[in-house]
């Protein structure tokens, strides 16, 4: 049992905030706006915790890319039982075109130079919505990777003789699948409850240790292939209509051509 | 030369660790701020929702209690090796006032275990006492309670009628404590007895006494105004009788103890103030946008924001008290002032904000489906308990009069 999991966290805007288009329409309001650790990487460390409590792995690694504040998010993450963190120097133009396919080879080389055995990430981030950062990494690496919730309720992540085993249920009953290690996995809603960091572990947190790096020093170009072109806020939602009948309801709908 | 050297030596206090000083109230360690911050997401998750049933319940919040004892927060000055979280006090005021802000009678069940129980204990016990009585109550699953008013005396707690008796090897307690808070929940008491009337103050002796236990019985549990999830009652003592190891401090310290101890609890239940305040303000301020009278949010209209105003402004300048209070403490600095300014003023605050929320709210904030007329009720006791306005008055009032003695 000396496996090493590397976690990735990623800032975001907290999920309770309204949010707001920036009057030139290139992105969001983040200026002076709450942020937190994004729910699903909450439940990625959480489940990187409850293995090392488990003794299956040996170290817990929380990763983040971006500016200086990304630090107070690997400090939640150490403050809820990660053993150190990775912060990733990226900021200004280059942290607001980052995306999954630079993280994703941020993470691959990370992973390669700390000899990780399991990367756990959170399925998605909830500003993008990409769904894509897990997938690529496994991709660049040549991984295995499995979403243990997969749209259902994932009871259990465990490593057994260097494989990993993950229980989930299904409409049968419960499924359990055996992926080789070094993986990717990422976690959806469902997996776990995220604990709350207690004080003595928020005091131990500060004395926990945060490397820098810069992606050049990794090799990764954080060049982006994309470009946003304009972003807007969702058309507003129009007011319905009552209908008295079925009838008039399918009429309605052929009439505005939609069936 | 001097001035160079004094400025020197002010910058090295904002730079050292552990040195509360001035600029840190312009923005907390981050310690206290990542602490504050999970201690506002508990409540928000945790409190807030059930806040409303365990008030009409009457319910003590059991398992809360038990899950903020195993975050560290029933014990949070406590040194780790009696089983503490081993921070400031300020971080304890700042947990209160966050807790509270989600459910103001936890808020005083925690305070009550930390600052009223924990706190004597922690400062006049040996080291026996300490562990029997300090660590089986820093995780939740067990909590304390404070026995110094009677039916005859709040304010005169120098008055104090219950005796204590020496028999042999054993002290036996005879007498009525009244409005305690905690009691039908808790499992030890720190109990305020005289063994010689004639002495008055000086005759008082503070003793601990397990709960439940022969010849201590508990009242009917008082049907409050307020804070109503935490329970309030008599504790009678008859014939009640306790190992002559359970004297906390020594004899005739009594009265010693439980001032010194009601000047930090006092902190506490500022710091509990705060919290029904900002939860009031938050109510008011998030229904001014919402809504709408004479083709506006009635945040427009400048009545409503000169009310915002006064509200947001009388919360601040308590929370400030409040820390620079905690902050001498914890520099190991006279409080006494502070703290009874800080005391006063949050709970004072506490009153008017929740006052102002209903009116801002109109018929909404009479009601119970808003949480503004449970704040209300709630805010009411924090100008009463653990030393009245009246009191704290007196405090300050003879502290700066002994600064200007002729």
């Amino acid at each position: 049992m000396s496996a090493r999991v590397l976690v990735g966290v990623k800032r975001v805007i907290d999920y309770a905030v309204k949010i707001r288009v920036k009057p030139d329409r290139t992105g969001v309001v983040t200026d002076g706006v709450k942020h937190s650790m994004n729910p699903f990487c909450e439940i990625a460390v959480e489940e990187a915790v409850k293995l090392k409590e488990k003794k299956l792995v040996k170290e817990v690694v929380a990763v983040s890319c971006g500016p200086q504040q990304v630090q107070e998010t690997i400090r939640t993450a150490l403050a809820m039982g990660a053993d150190r963190g990775i912060h990733v120097e990226v900021s200004g133009k280059d942290y607001e075109t980052l995306g999954p396919l630079q993280v994703s080879k941020i993470l691959a080389a990370l992973a390669k130079k700390e000899q990780a055995d399991l990367i756990i990430l959170g399925k998605q981030a909830i500003d993008d919505d990409c769904n894509q950062t897990g997938q690529m990494t496994a991709a660049l690496l040549d991984w295995p990777q499995r979403s243990p919730e997969d749209g259902t309720f994932a009871s259990e992540v465990n490593i057994e003789a260097d494989k990993l085993k993950v229980v989930r249920e299904i409409d049968g009953g419960l499924e359990t699948i055996k992926i080789n290690l070094p993986a990717v996995v990422t976690a959806d809603l469902r997996l776990n409850t995220p604990r709350y960091a207690t004080l003595p572990n928020i005091m131990k947190a500060k004395k926990k240790k945060i490397a820098n790096v810069k992606p050049a020093d990794l090799g990764v170009d954080v060049s982006s292939r994309l470009e946003v072109l304009k972003v807007d806020e969702p058309p507003q939602r129009q007011a319905g209509v009552k209908v008295e009948t079925v009838h008039d309801l399918v009429g309605k709908l052929k009439e505005a051509g939609r069936i | 030369m001097a001035a160079l050297f004094k400025a020197r030596r002010a910058l090295g206090m904002v730079v050292g660790h552990g040195v509360r000083c001035l600029s840190q109230l312009a923005e907390l360690p981050e310690l206290h701020q990542m602490m504050r911050q999970t201690c506002r997401d508990y409540a928000q998750k945790e409190l807030a929702p059930i806040a409303a049933q365990l008030d009409k319940d009457h319910r003590f919040p059991a398992k809360q209690v038990q899950e903020l004892g195993a975050m560290g927060v029933m014990a949070v000055e406590v040194p780790e090796s009696l089983g503490g979280a081993g921070m400031d006090y300020l971080a304890y005021c700042l947990a209160v006032e966050e807790l509270s802000r989600g459910c103001a009678s936890t808020g005083v069940i925690v305070s009550v275990n930390n600052s009223l129980y924990l706190g004597p204990i922690l400062k006049f016990g040996t080291e026996e006492q300490k562990k029997q009585w300090i660590t089986p109550f820093t995780t939740g699953e067990k909590v304390g309670c404070f026995a110094l008013s009677e039916p005859g005396n709040g304010s005169d707690a120098g008055a104090a009628s219950t005796l204590a008796q020496r028999e042999g090897d054993e002290w036996v307690l005879n007498g009525t404590k009244a409005w305690i808070t905690n009691c039908w929940d808790a499992s030890a008491t720190v109990v305020f007895a005289t063994t010689d009337k004639s002495l008055k103050h000086k005759g008082i002796s503070a003793f601990l006494v397990p709960m439940p236990h022969p010849g201590l019985s508990l009242g009917k549990k008082e049907d409050k105004l307020g804070i109503r999830a935490s329970s309030t009652a008599n504790i009678i003592l008859e014939d009640c009788r306790i190992p002559l190891g359970n004297m906390l401090g020594e004899r005739g310290m009594g009265f010693k103890i439980a001032m010194q101890t009601l000047d930090s609890g006092r902190l506490g239940i500022a710091a509990q103030a705060l919290g029904i305040a900002q939860a009031a303000l938050d109510c008011a301020a998030d229904y001014a946008h919402k809504r709408t009278a004479f083709g506006a949010p009635i945040g427009k209209l400048q009545a409503i924001q000169f009310k915002l105003a006064d509200m947001a402004l009388a919360t601040e300048s308590a929370r400030l008290l409040t820390w620079r209070a905690a902050m001498l403490r914890d520099a190991k600095k006279p409080f006494t002032k502070e703290a009874a300014m800080a005391k006063l003023a949050a709970s004072e605050a506490a009153t008017f904000v929740s006052h102002q929320a209903i009116q801002v709210l109109g018929g909404m904030g009479y009601v119970t489906d808003m949480p503004a007329e449970r704040h209300y009720r709630d805010a009411r006791i924090t100008e009463i308990y653990e030393g009245t306005s009246e009191i704290q008055r007196l405090v300050i009032a003879n502290n700066i009069l002994k600064e200007y003695q002729q």
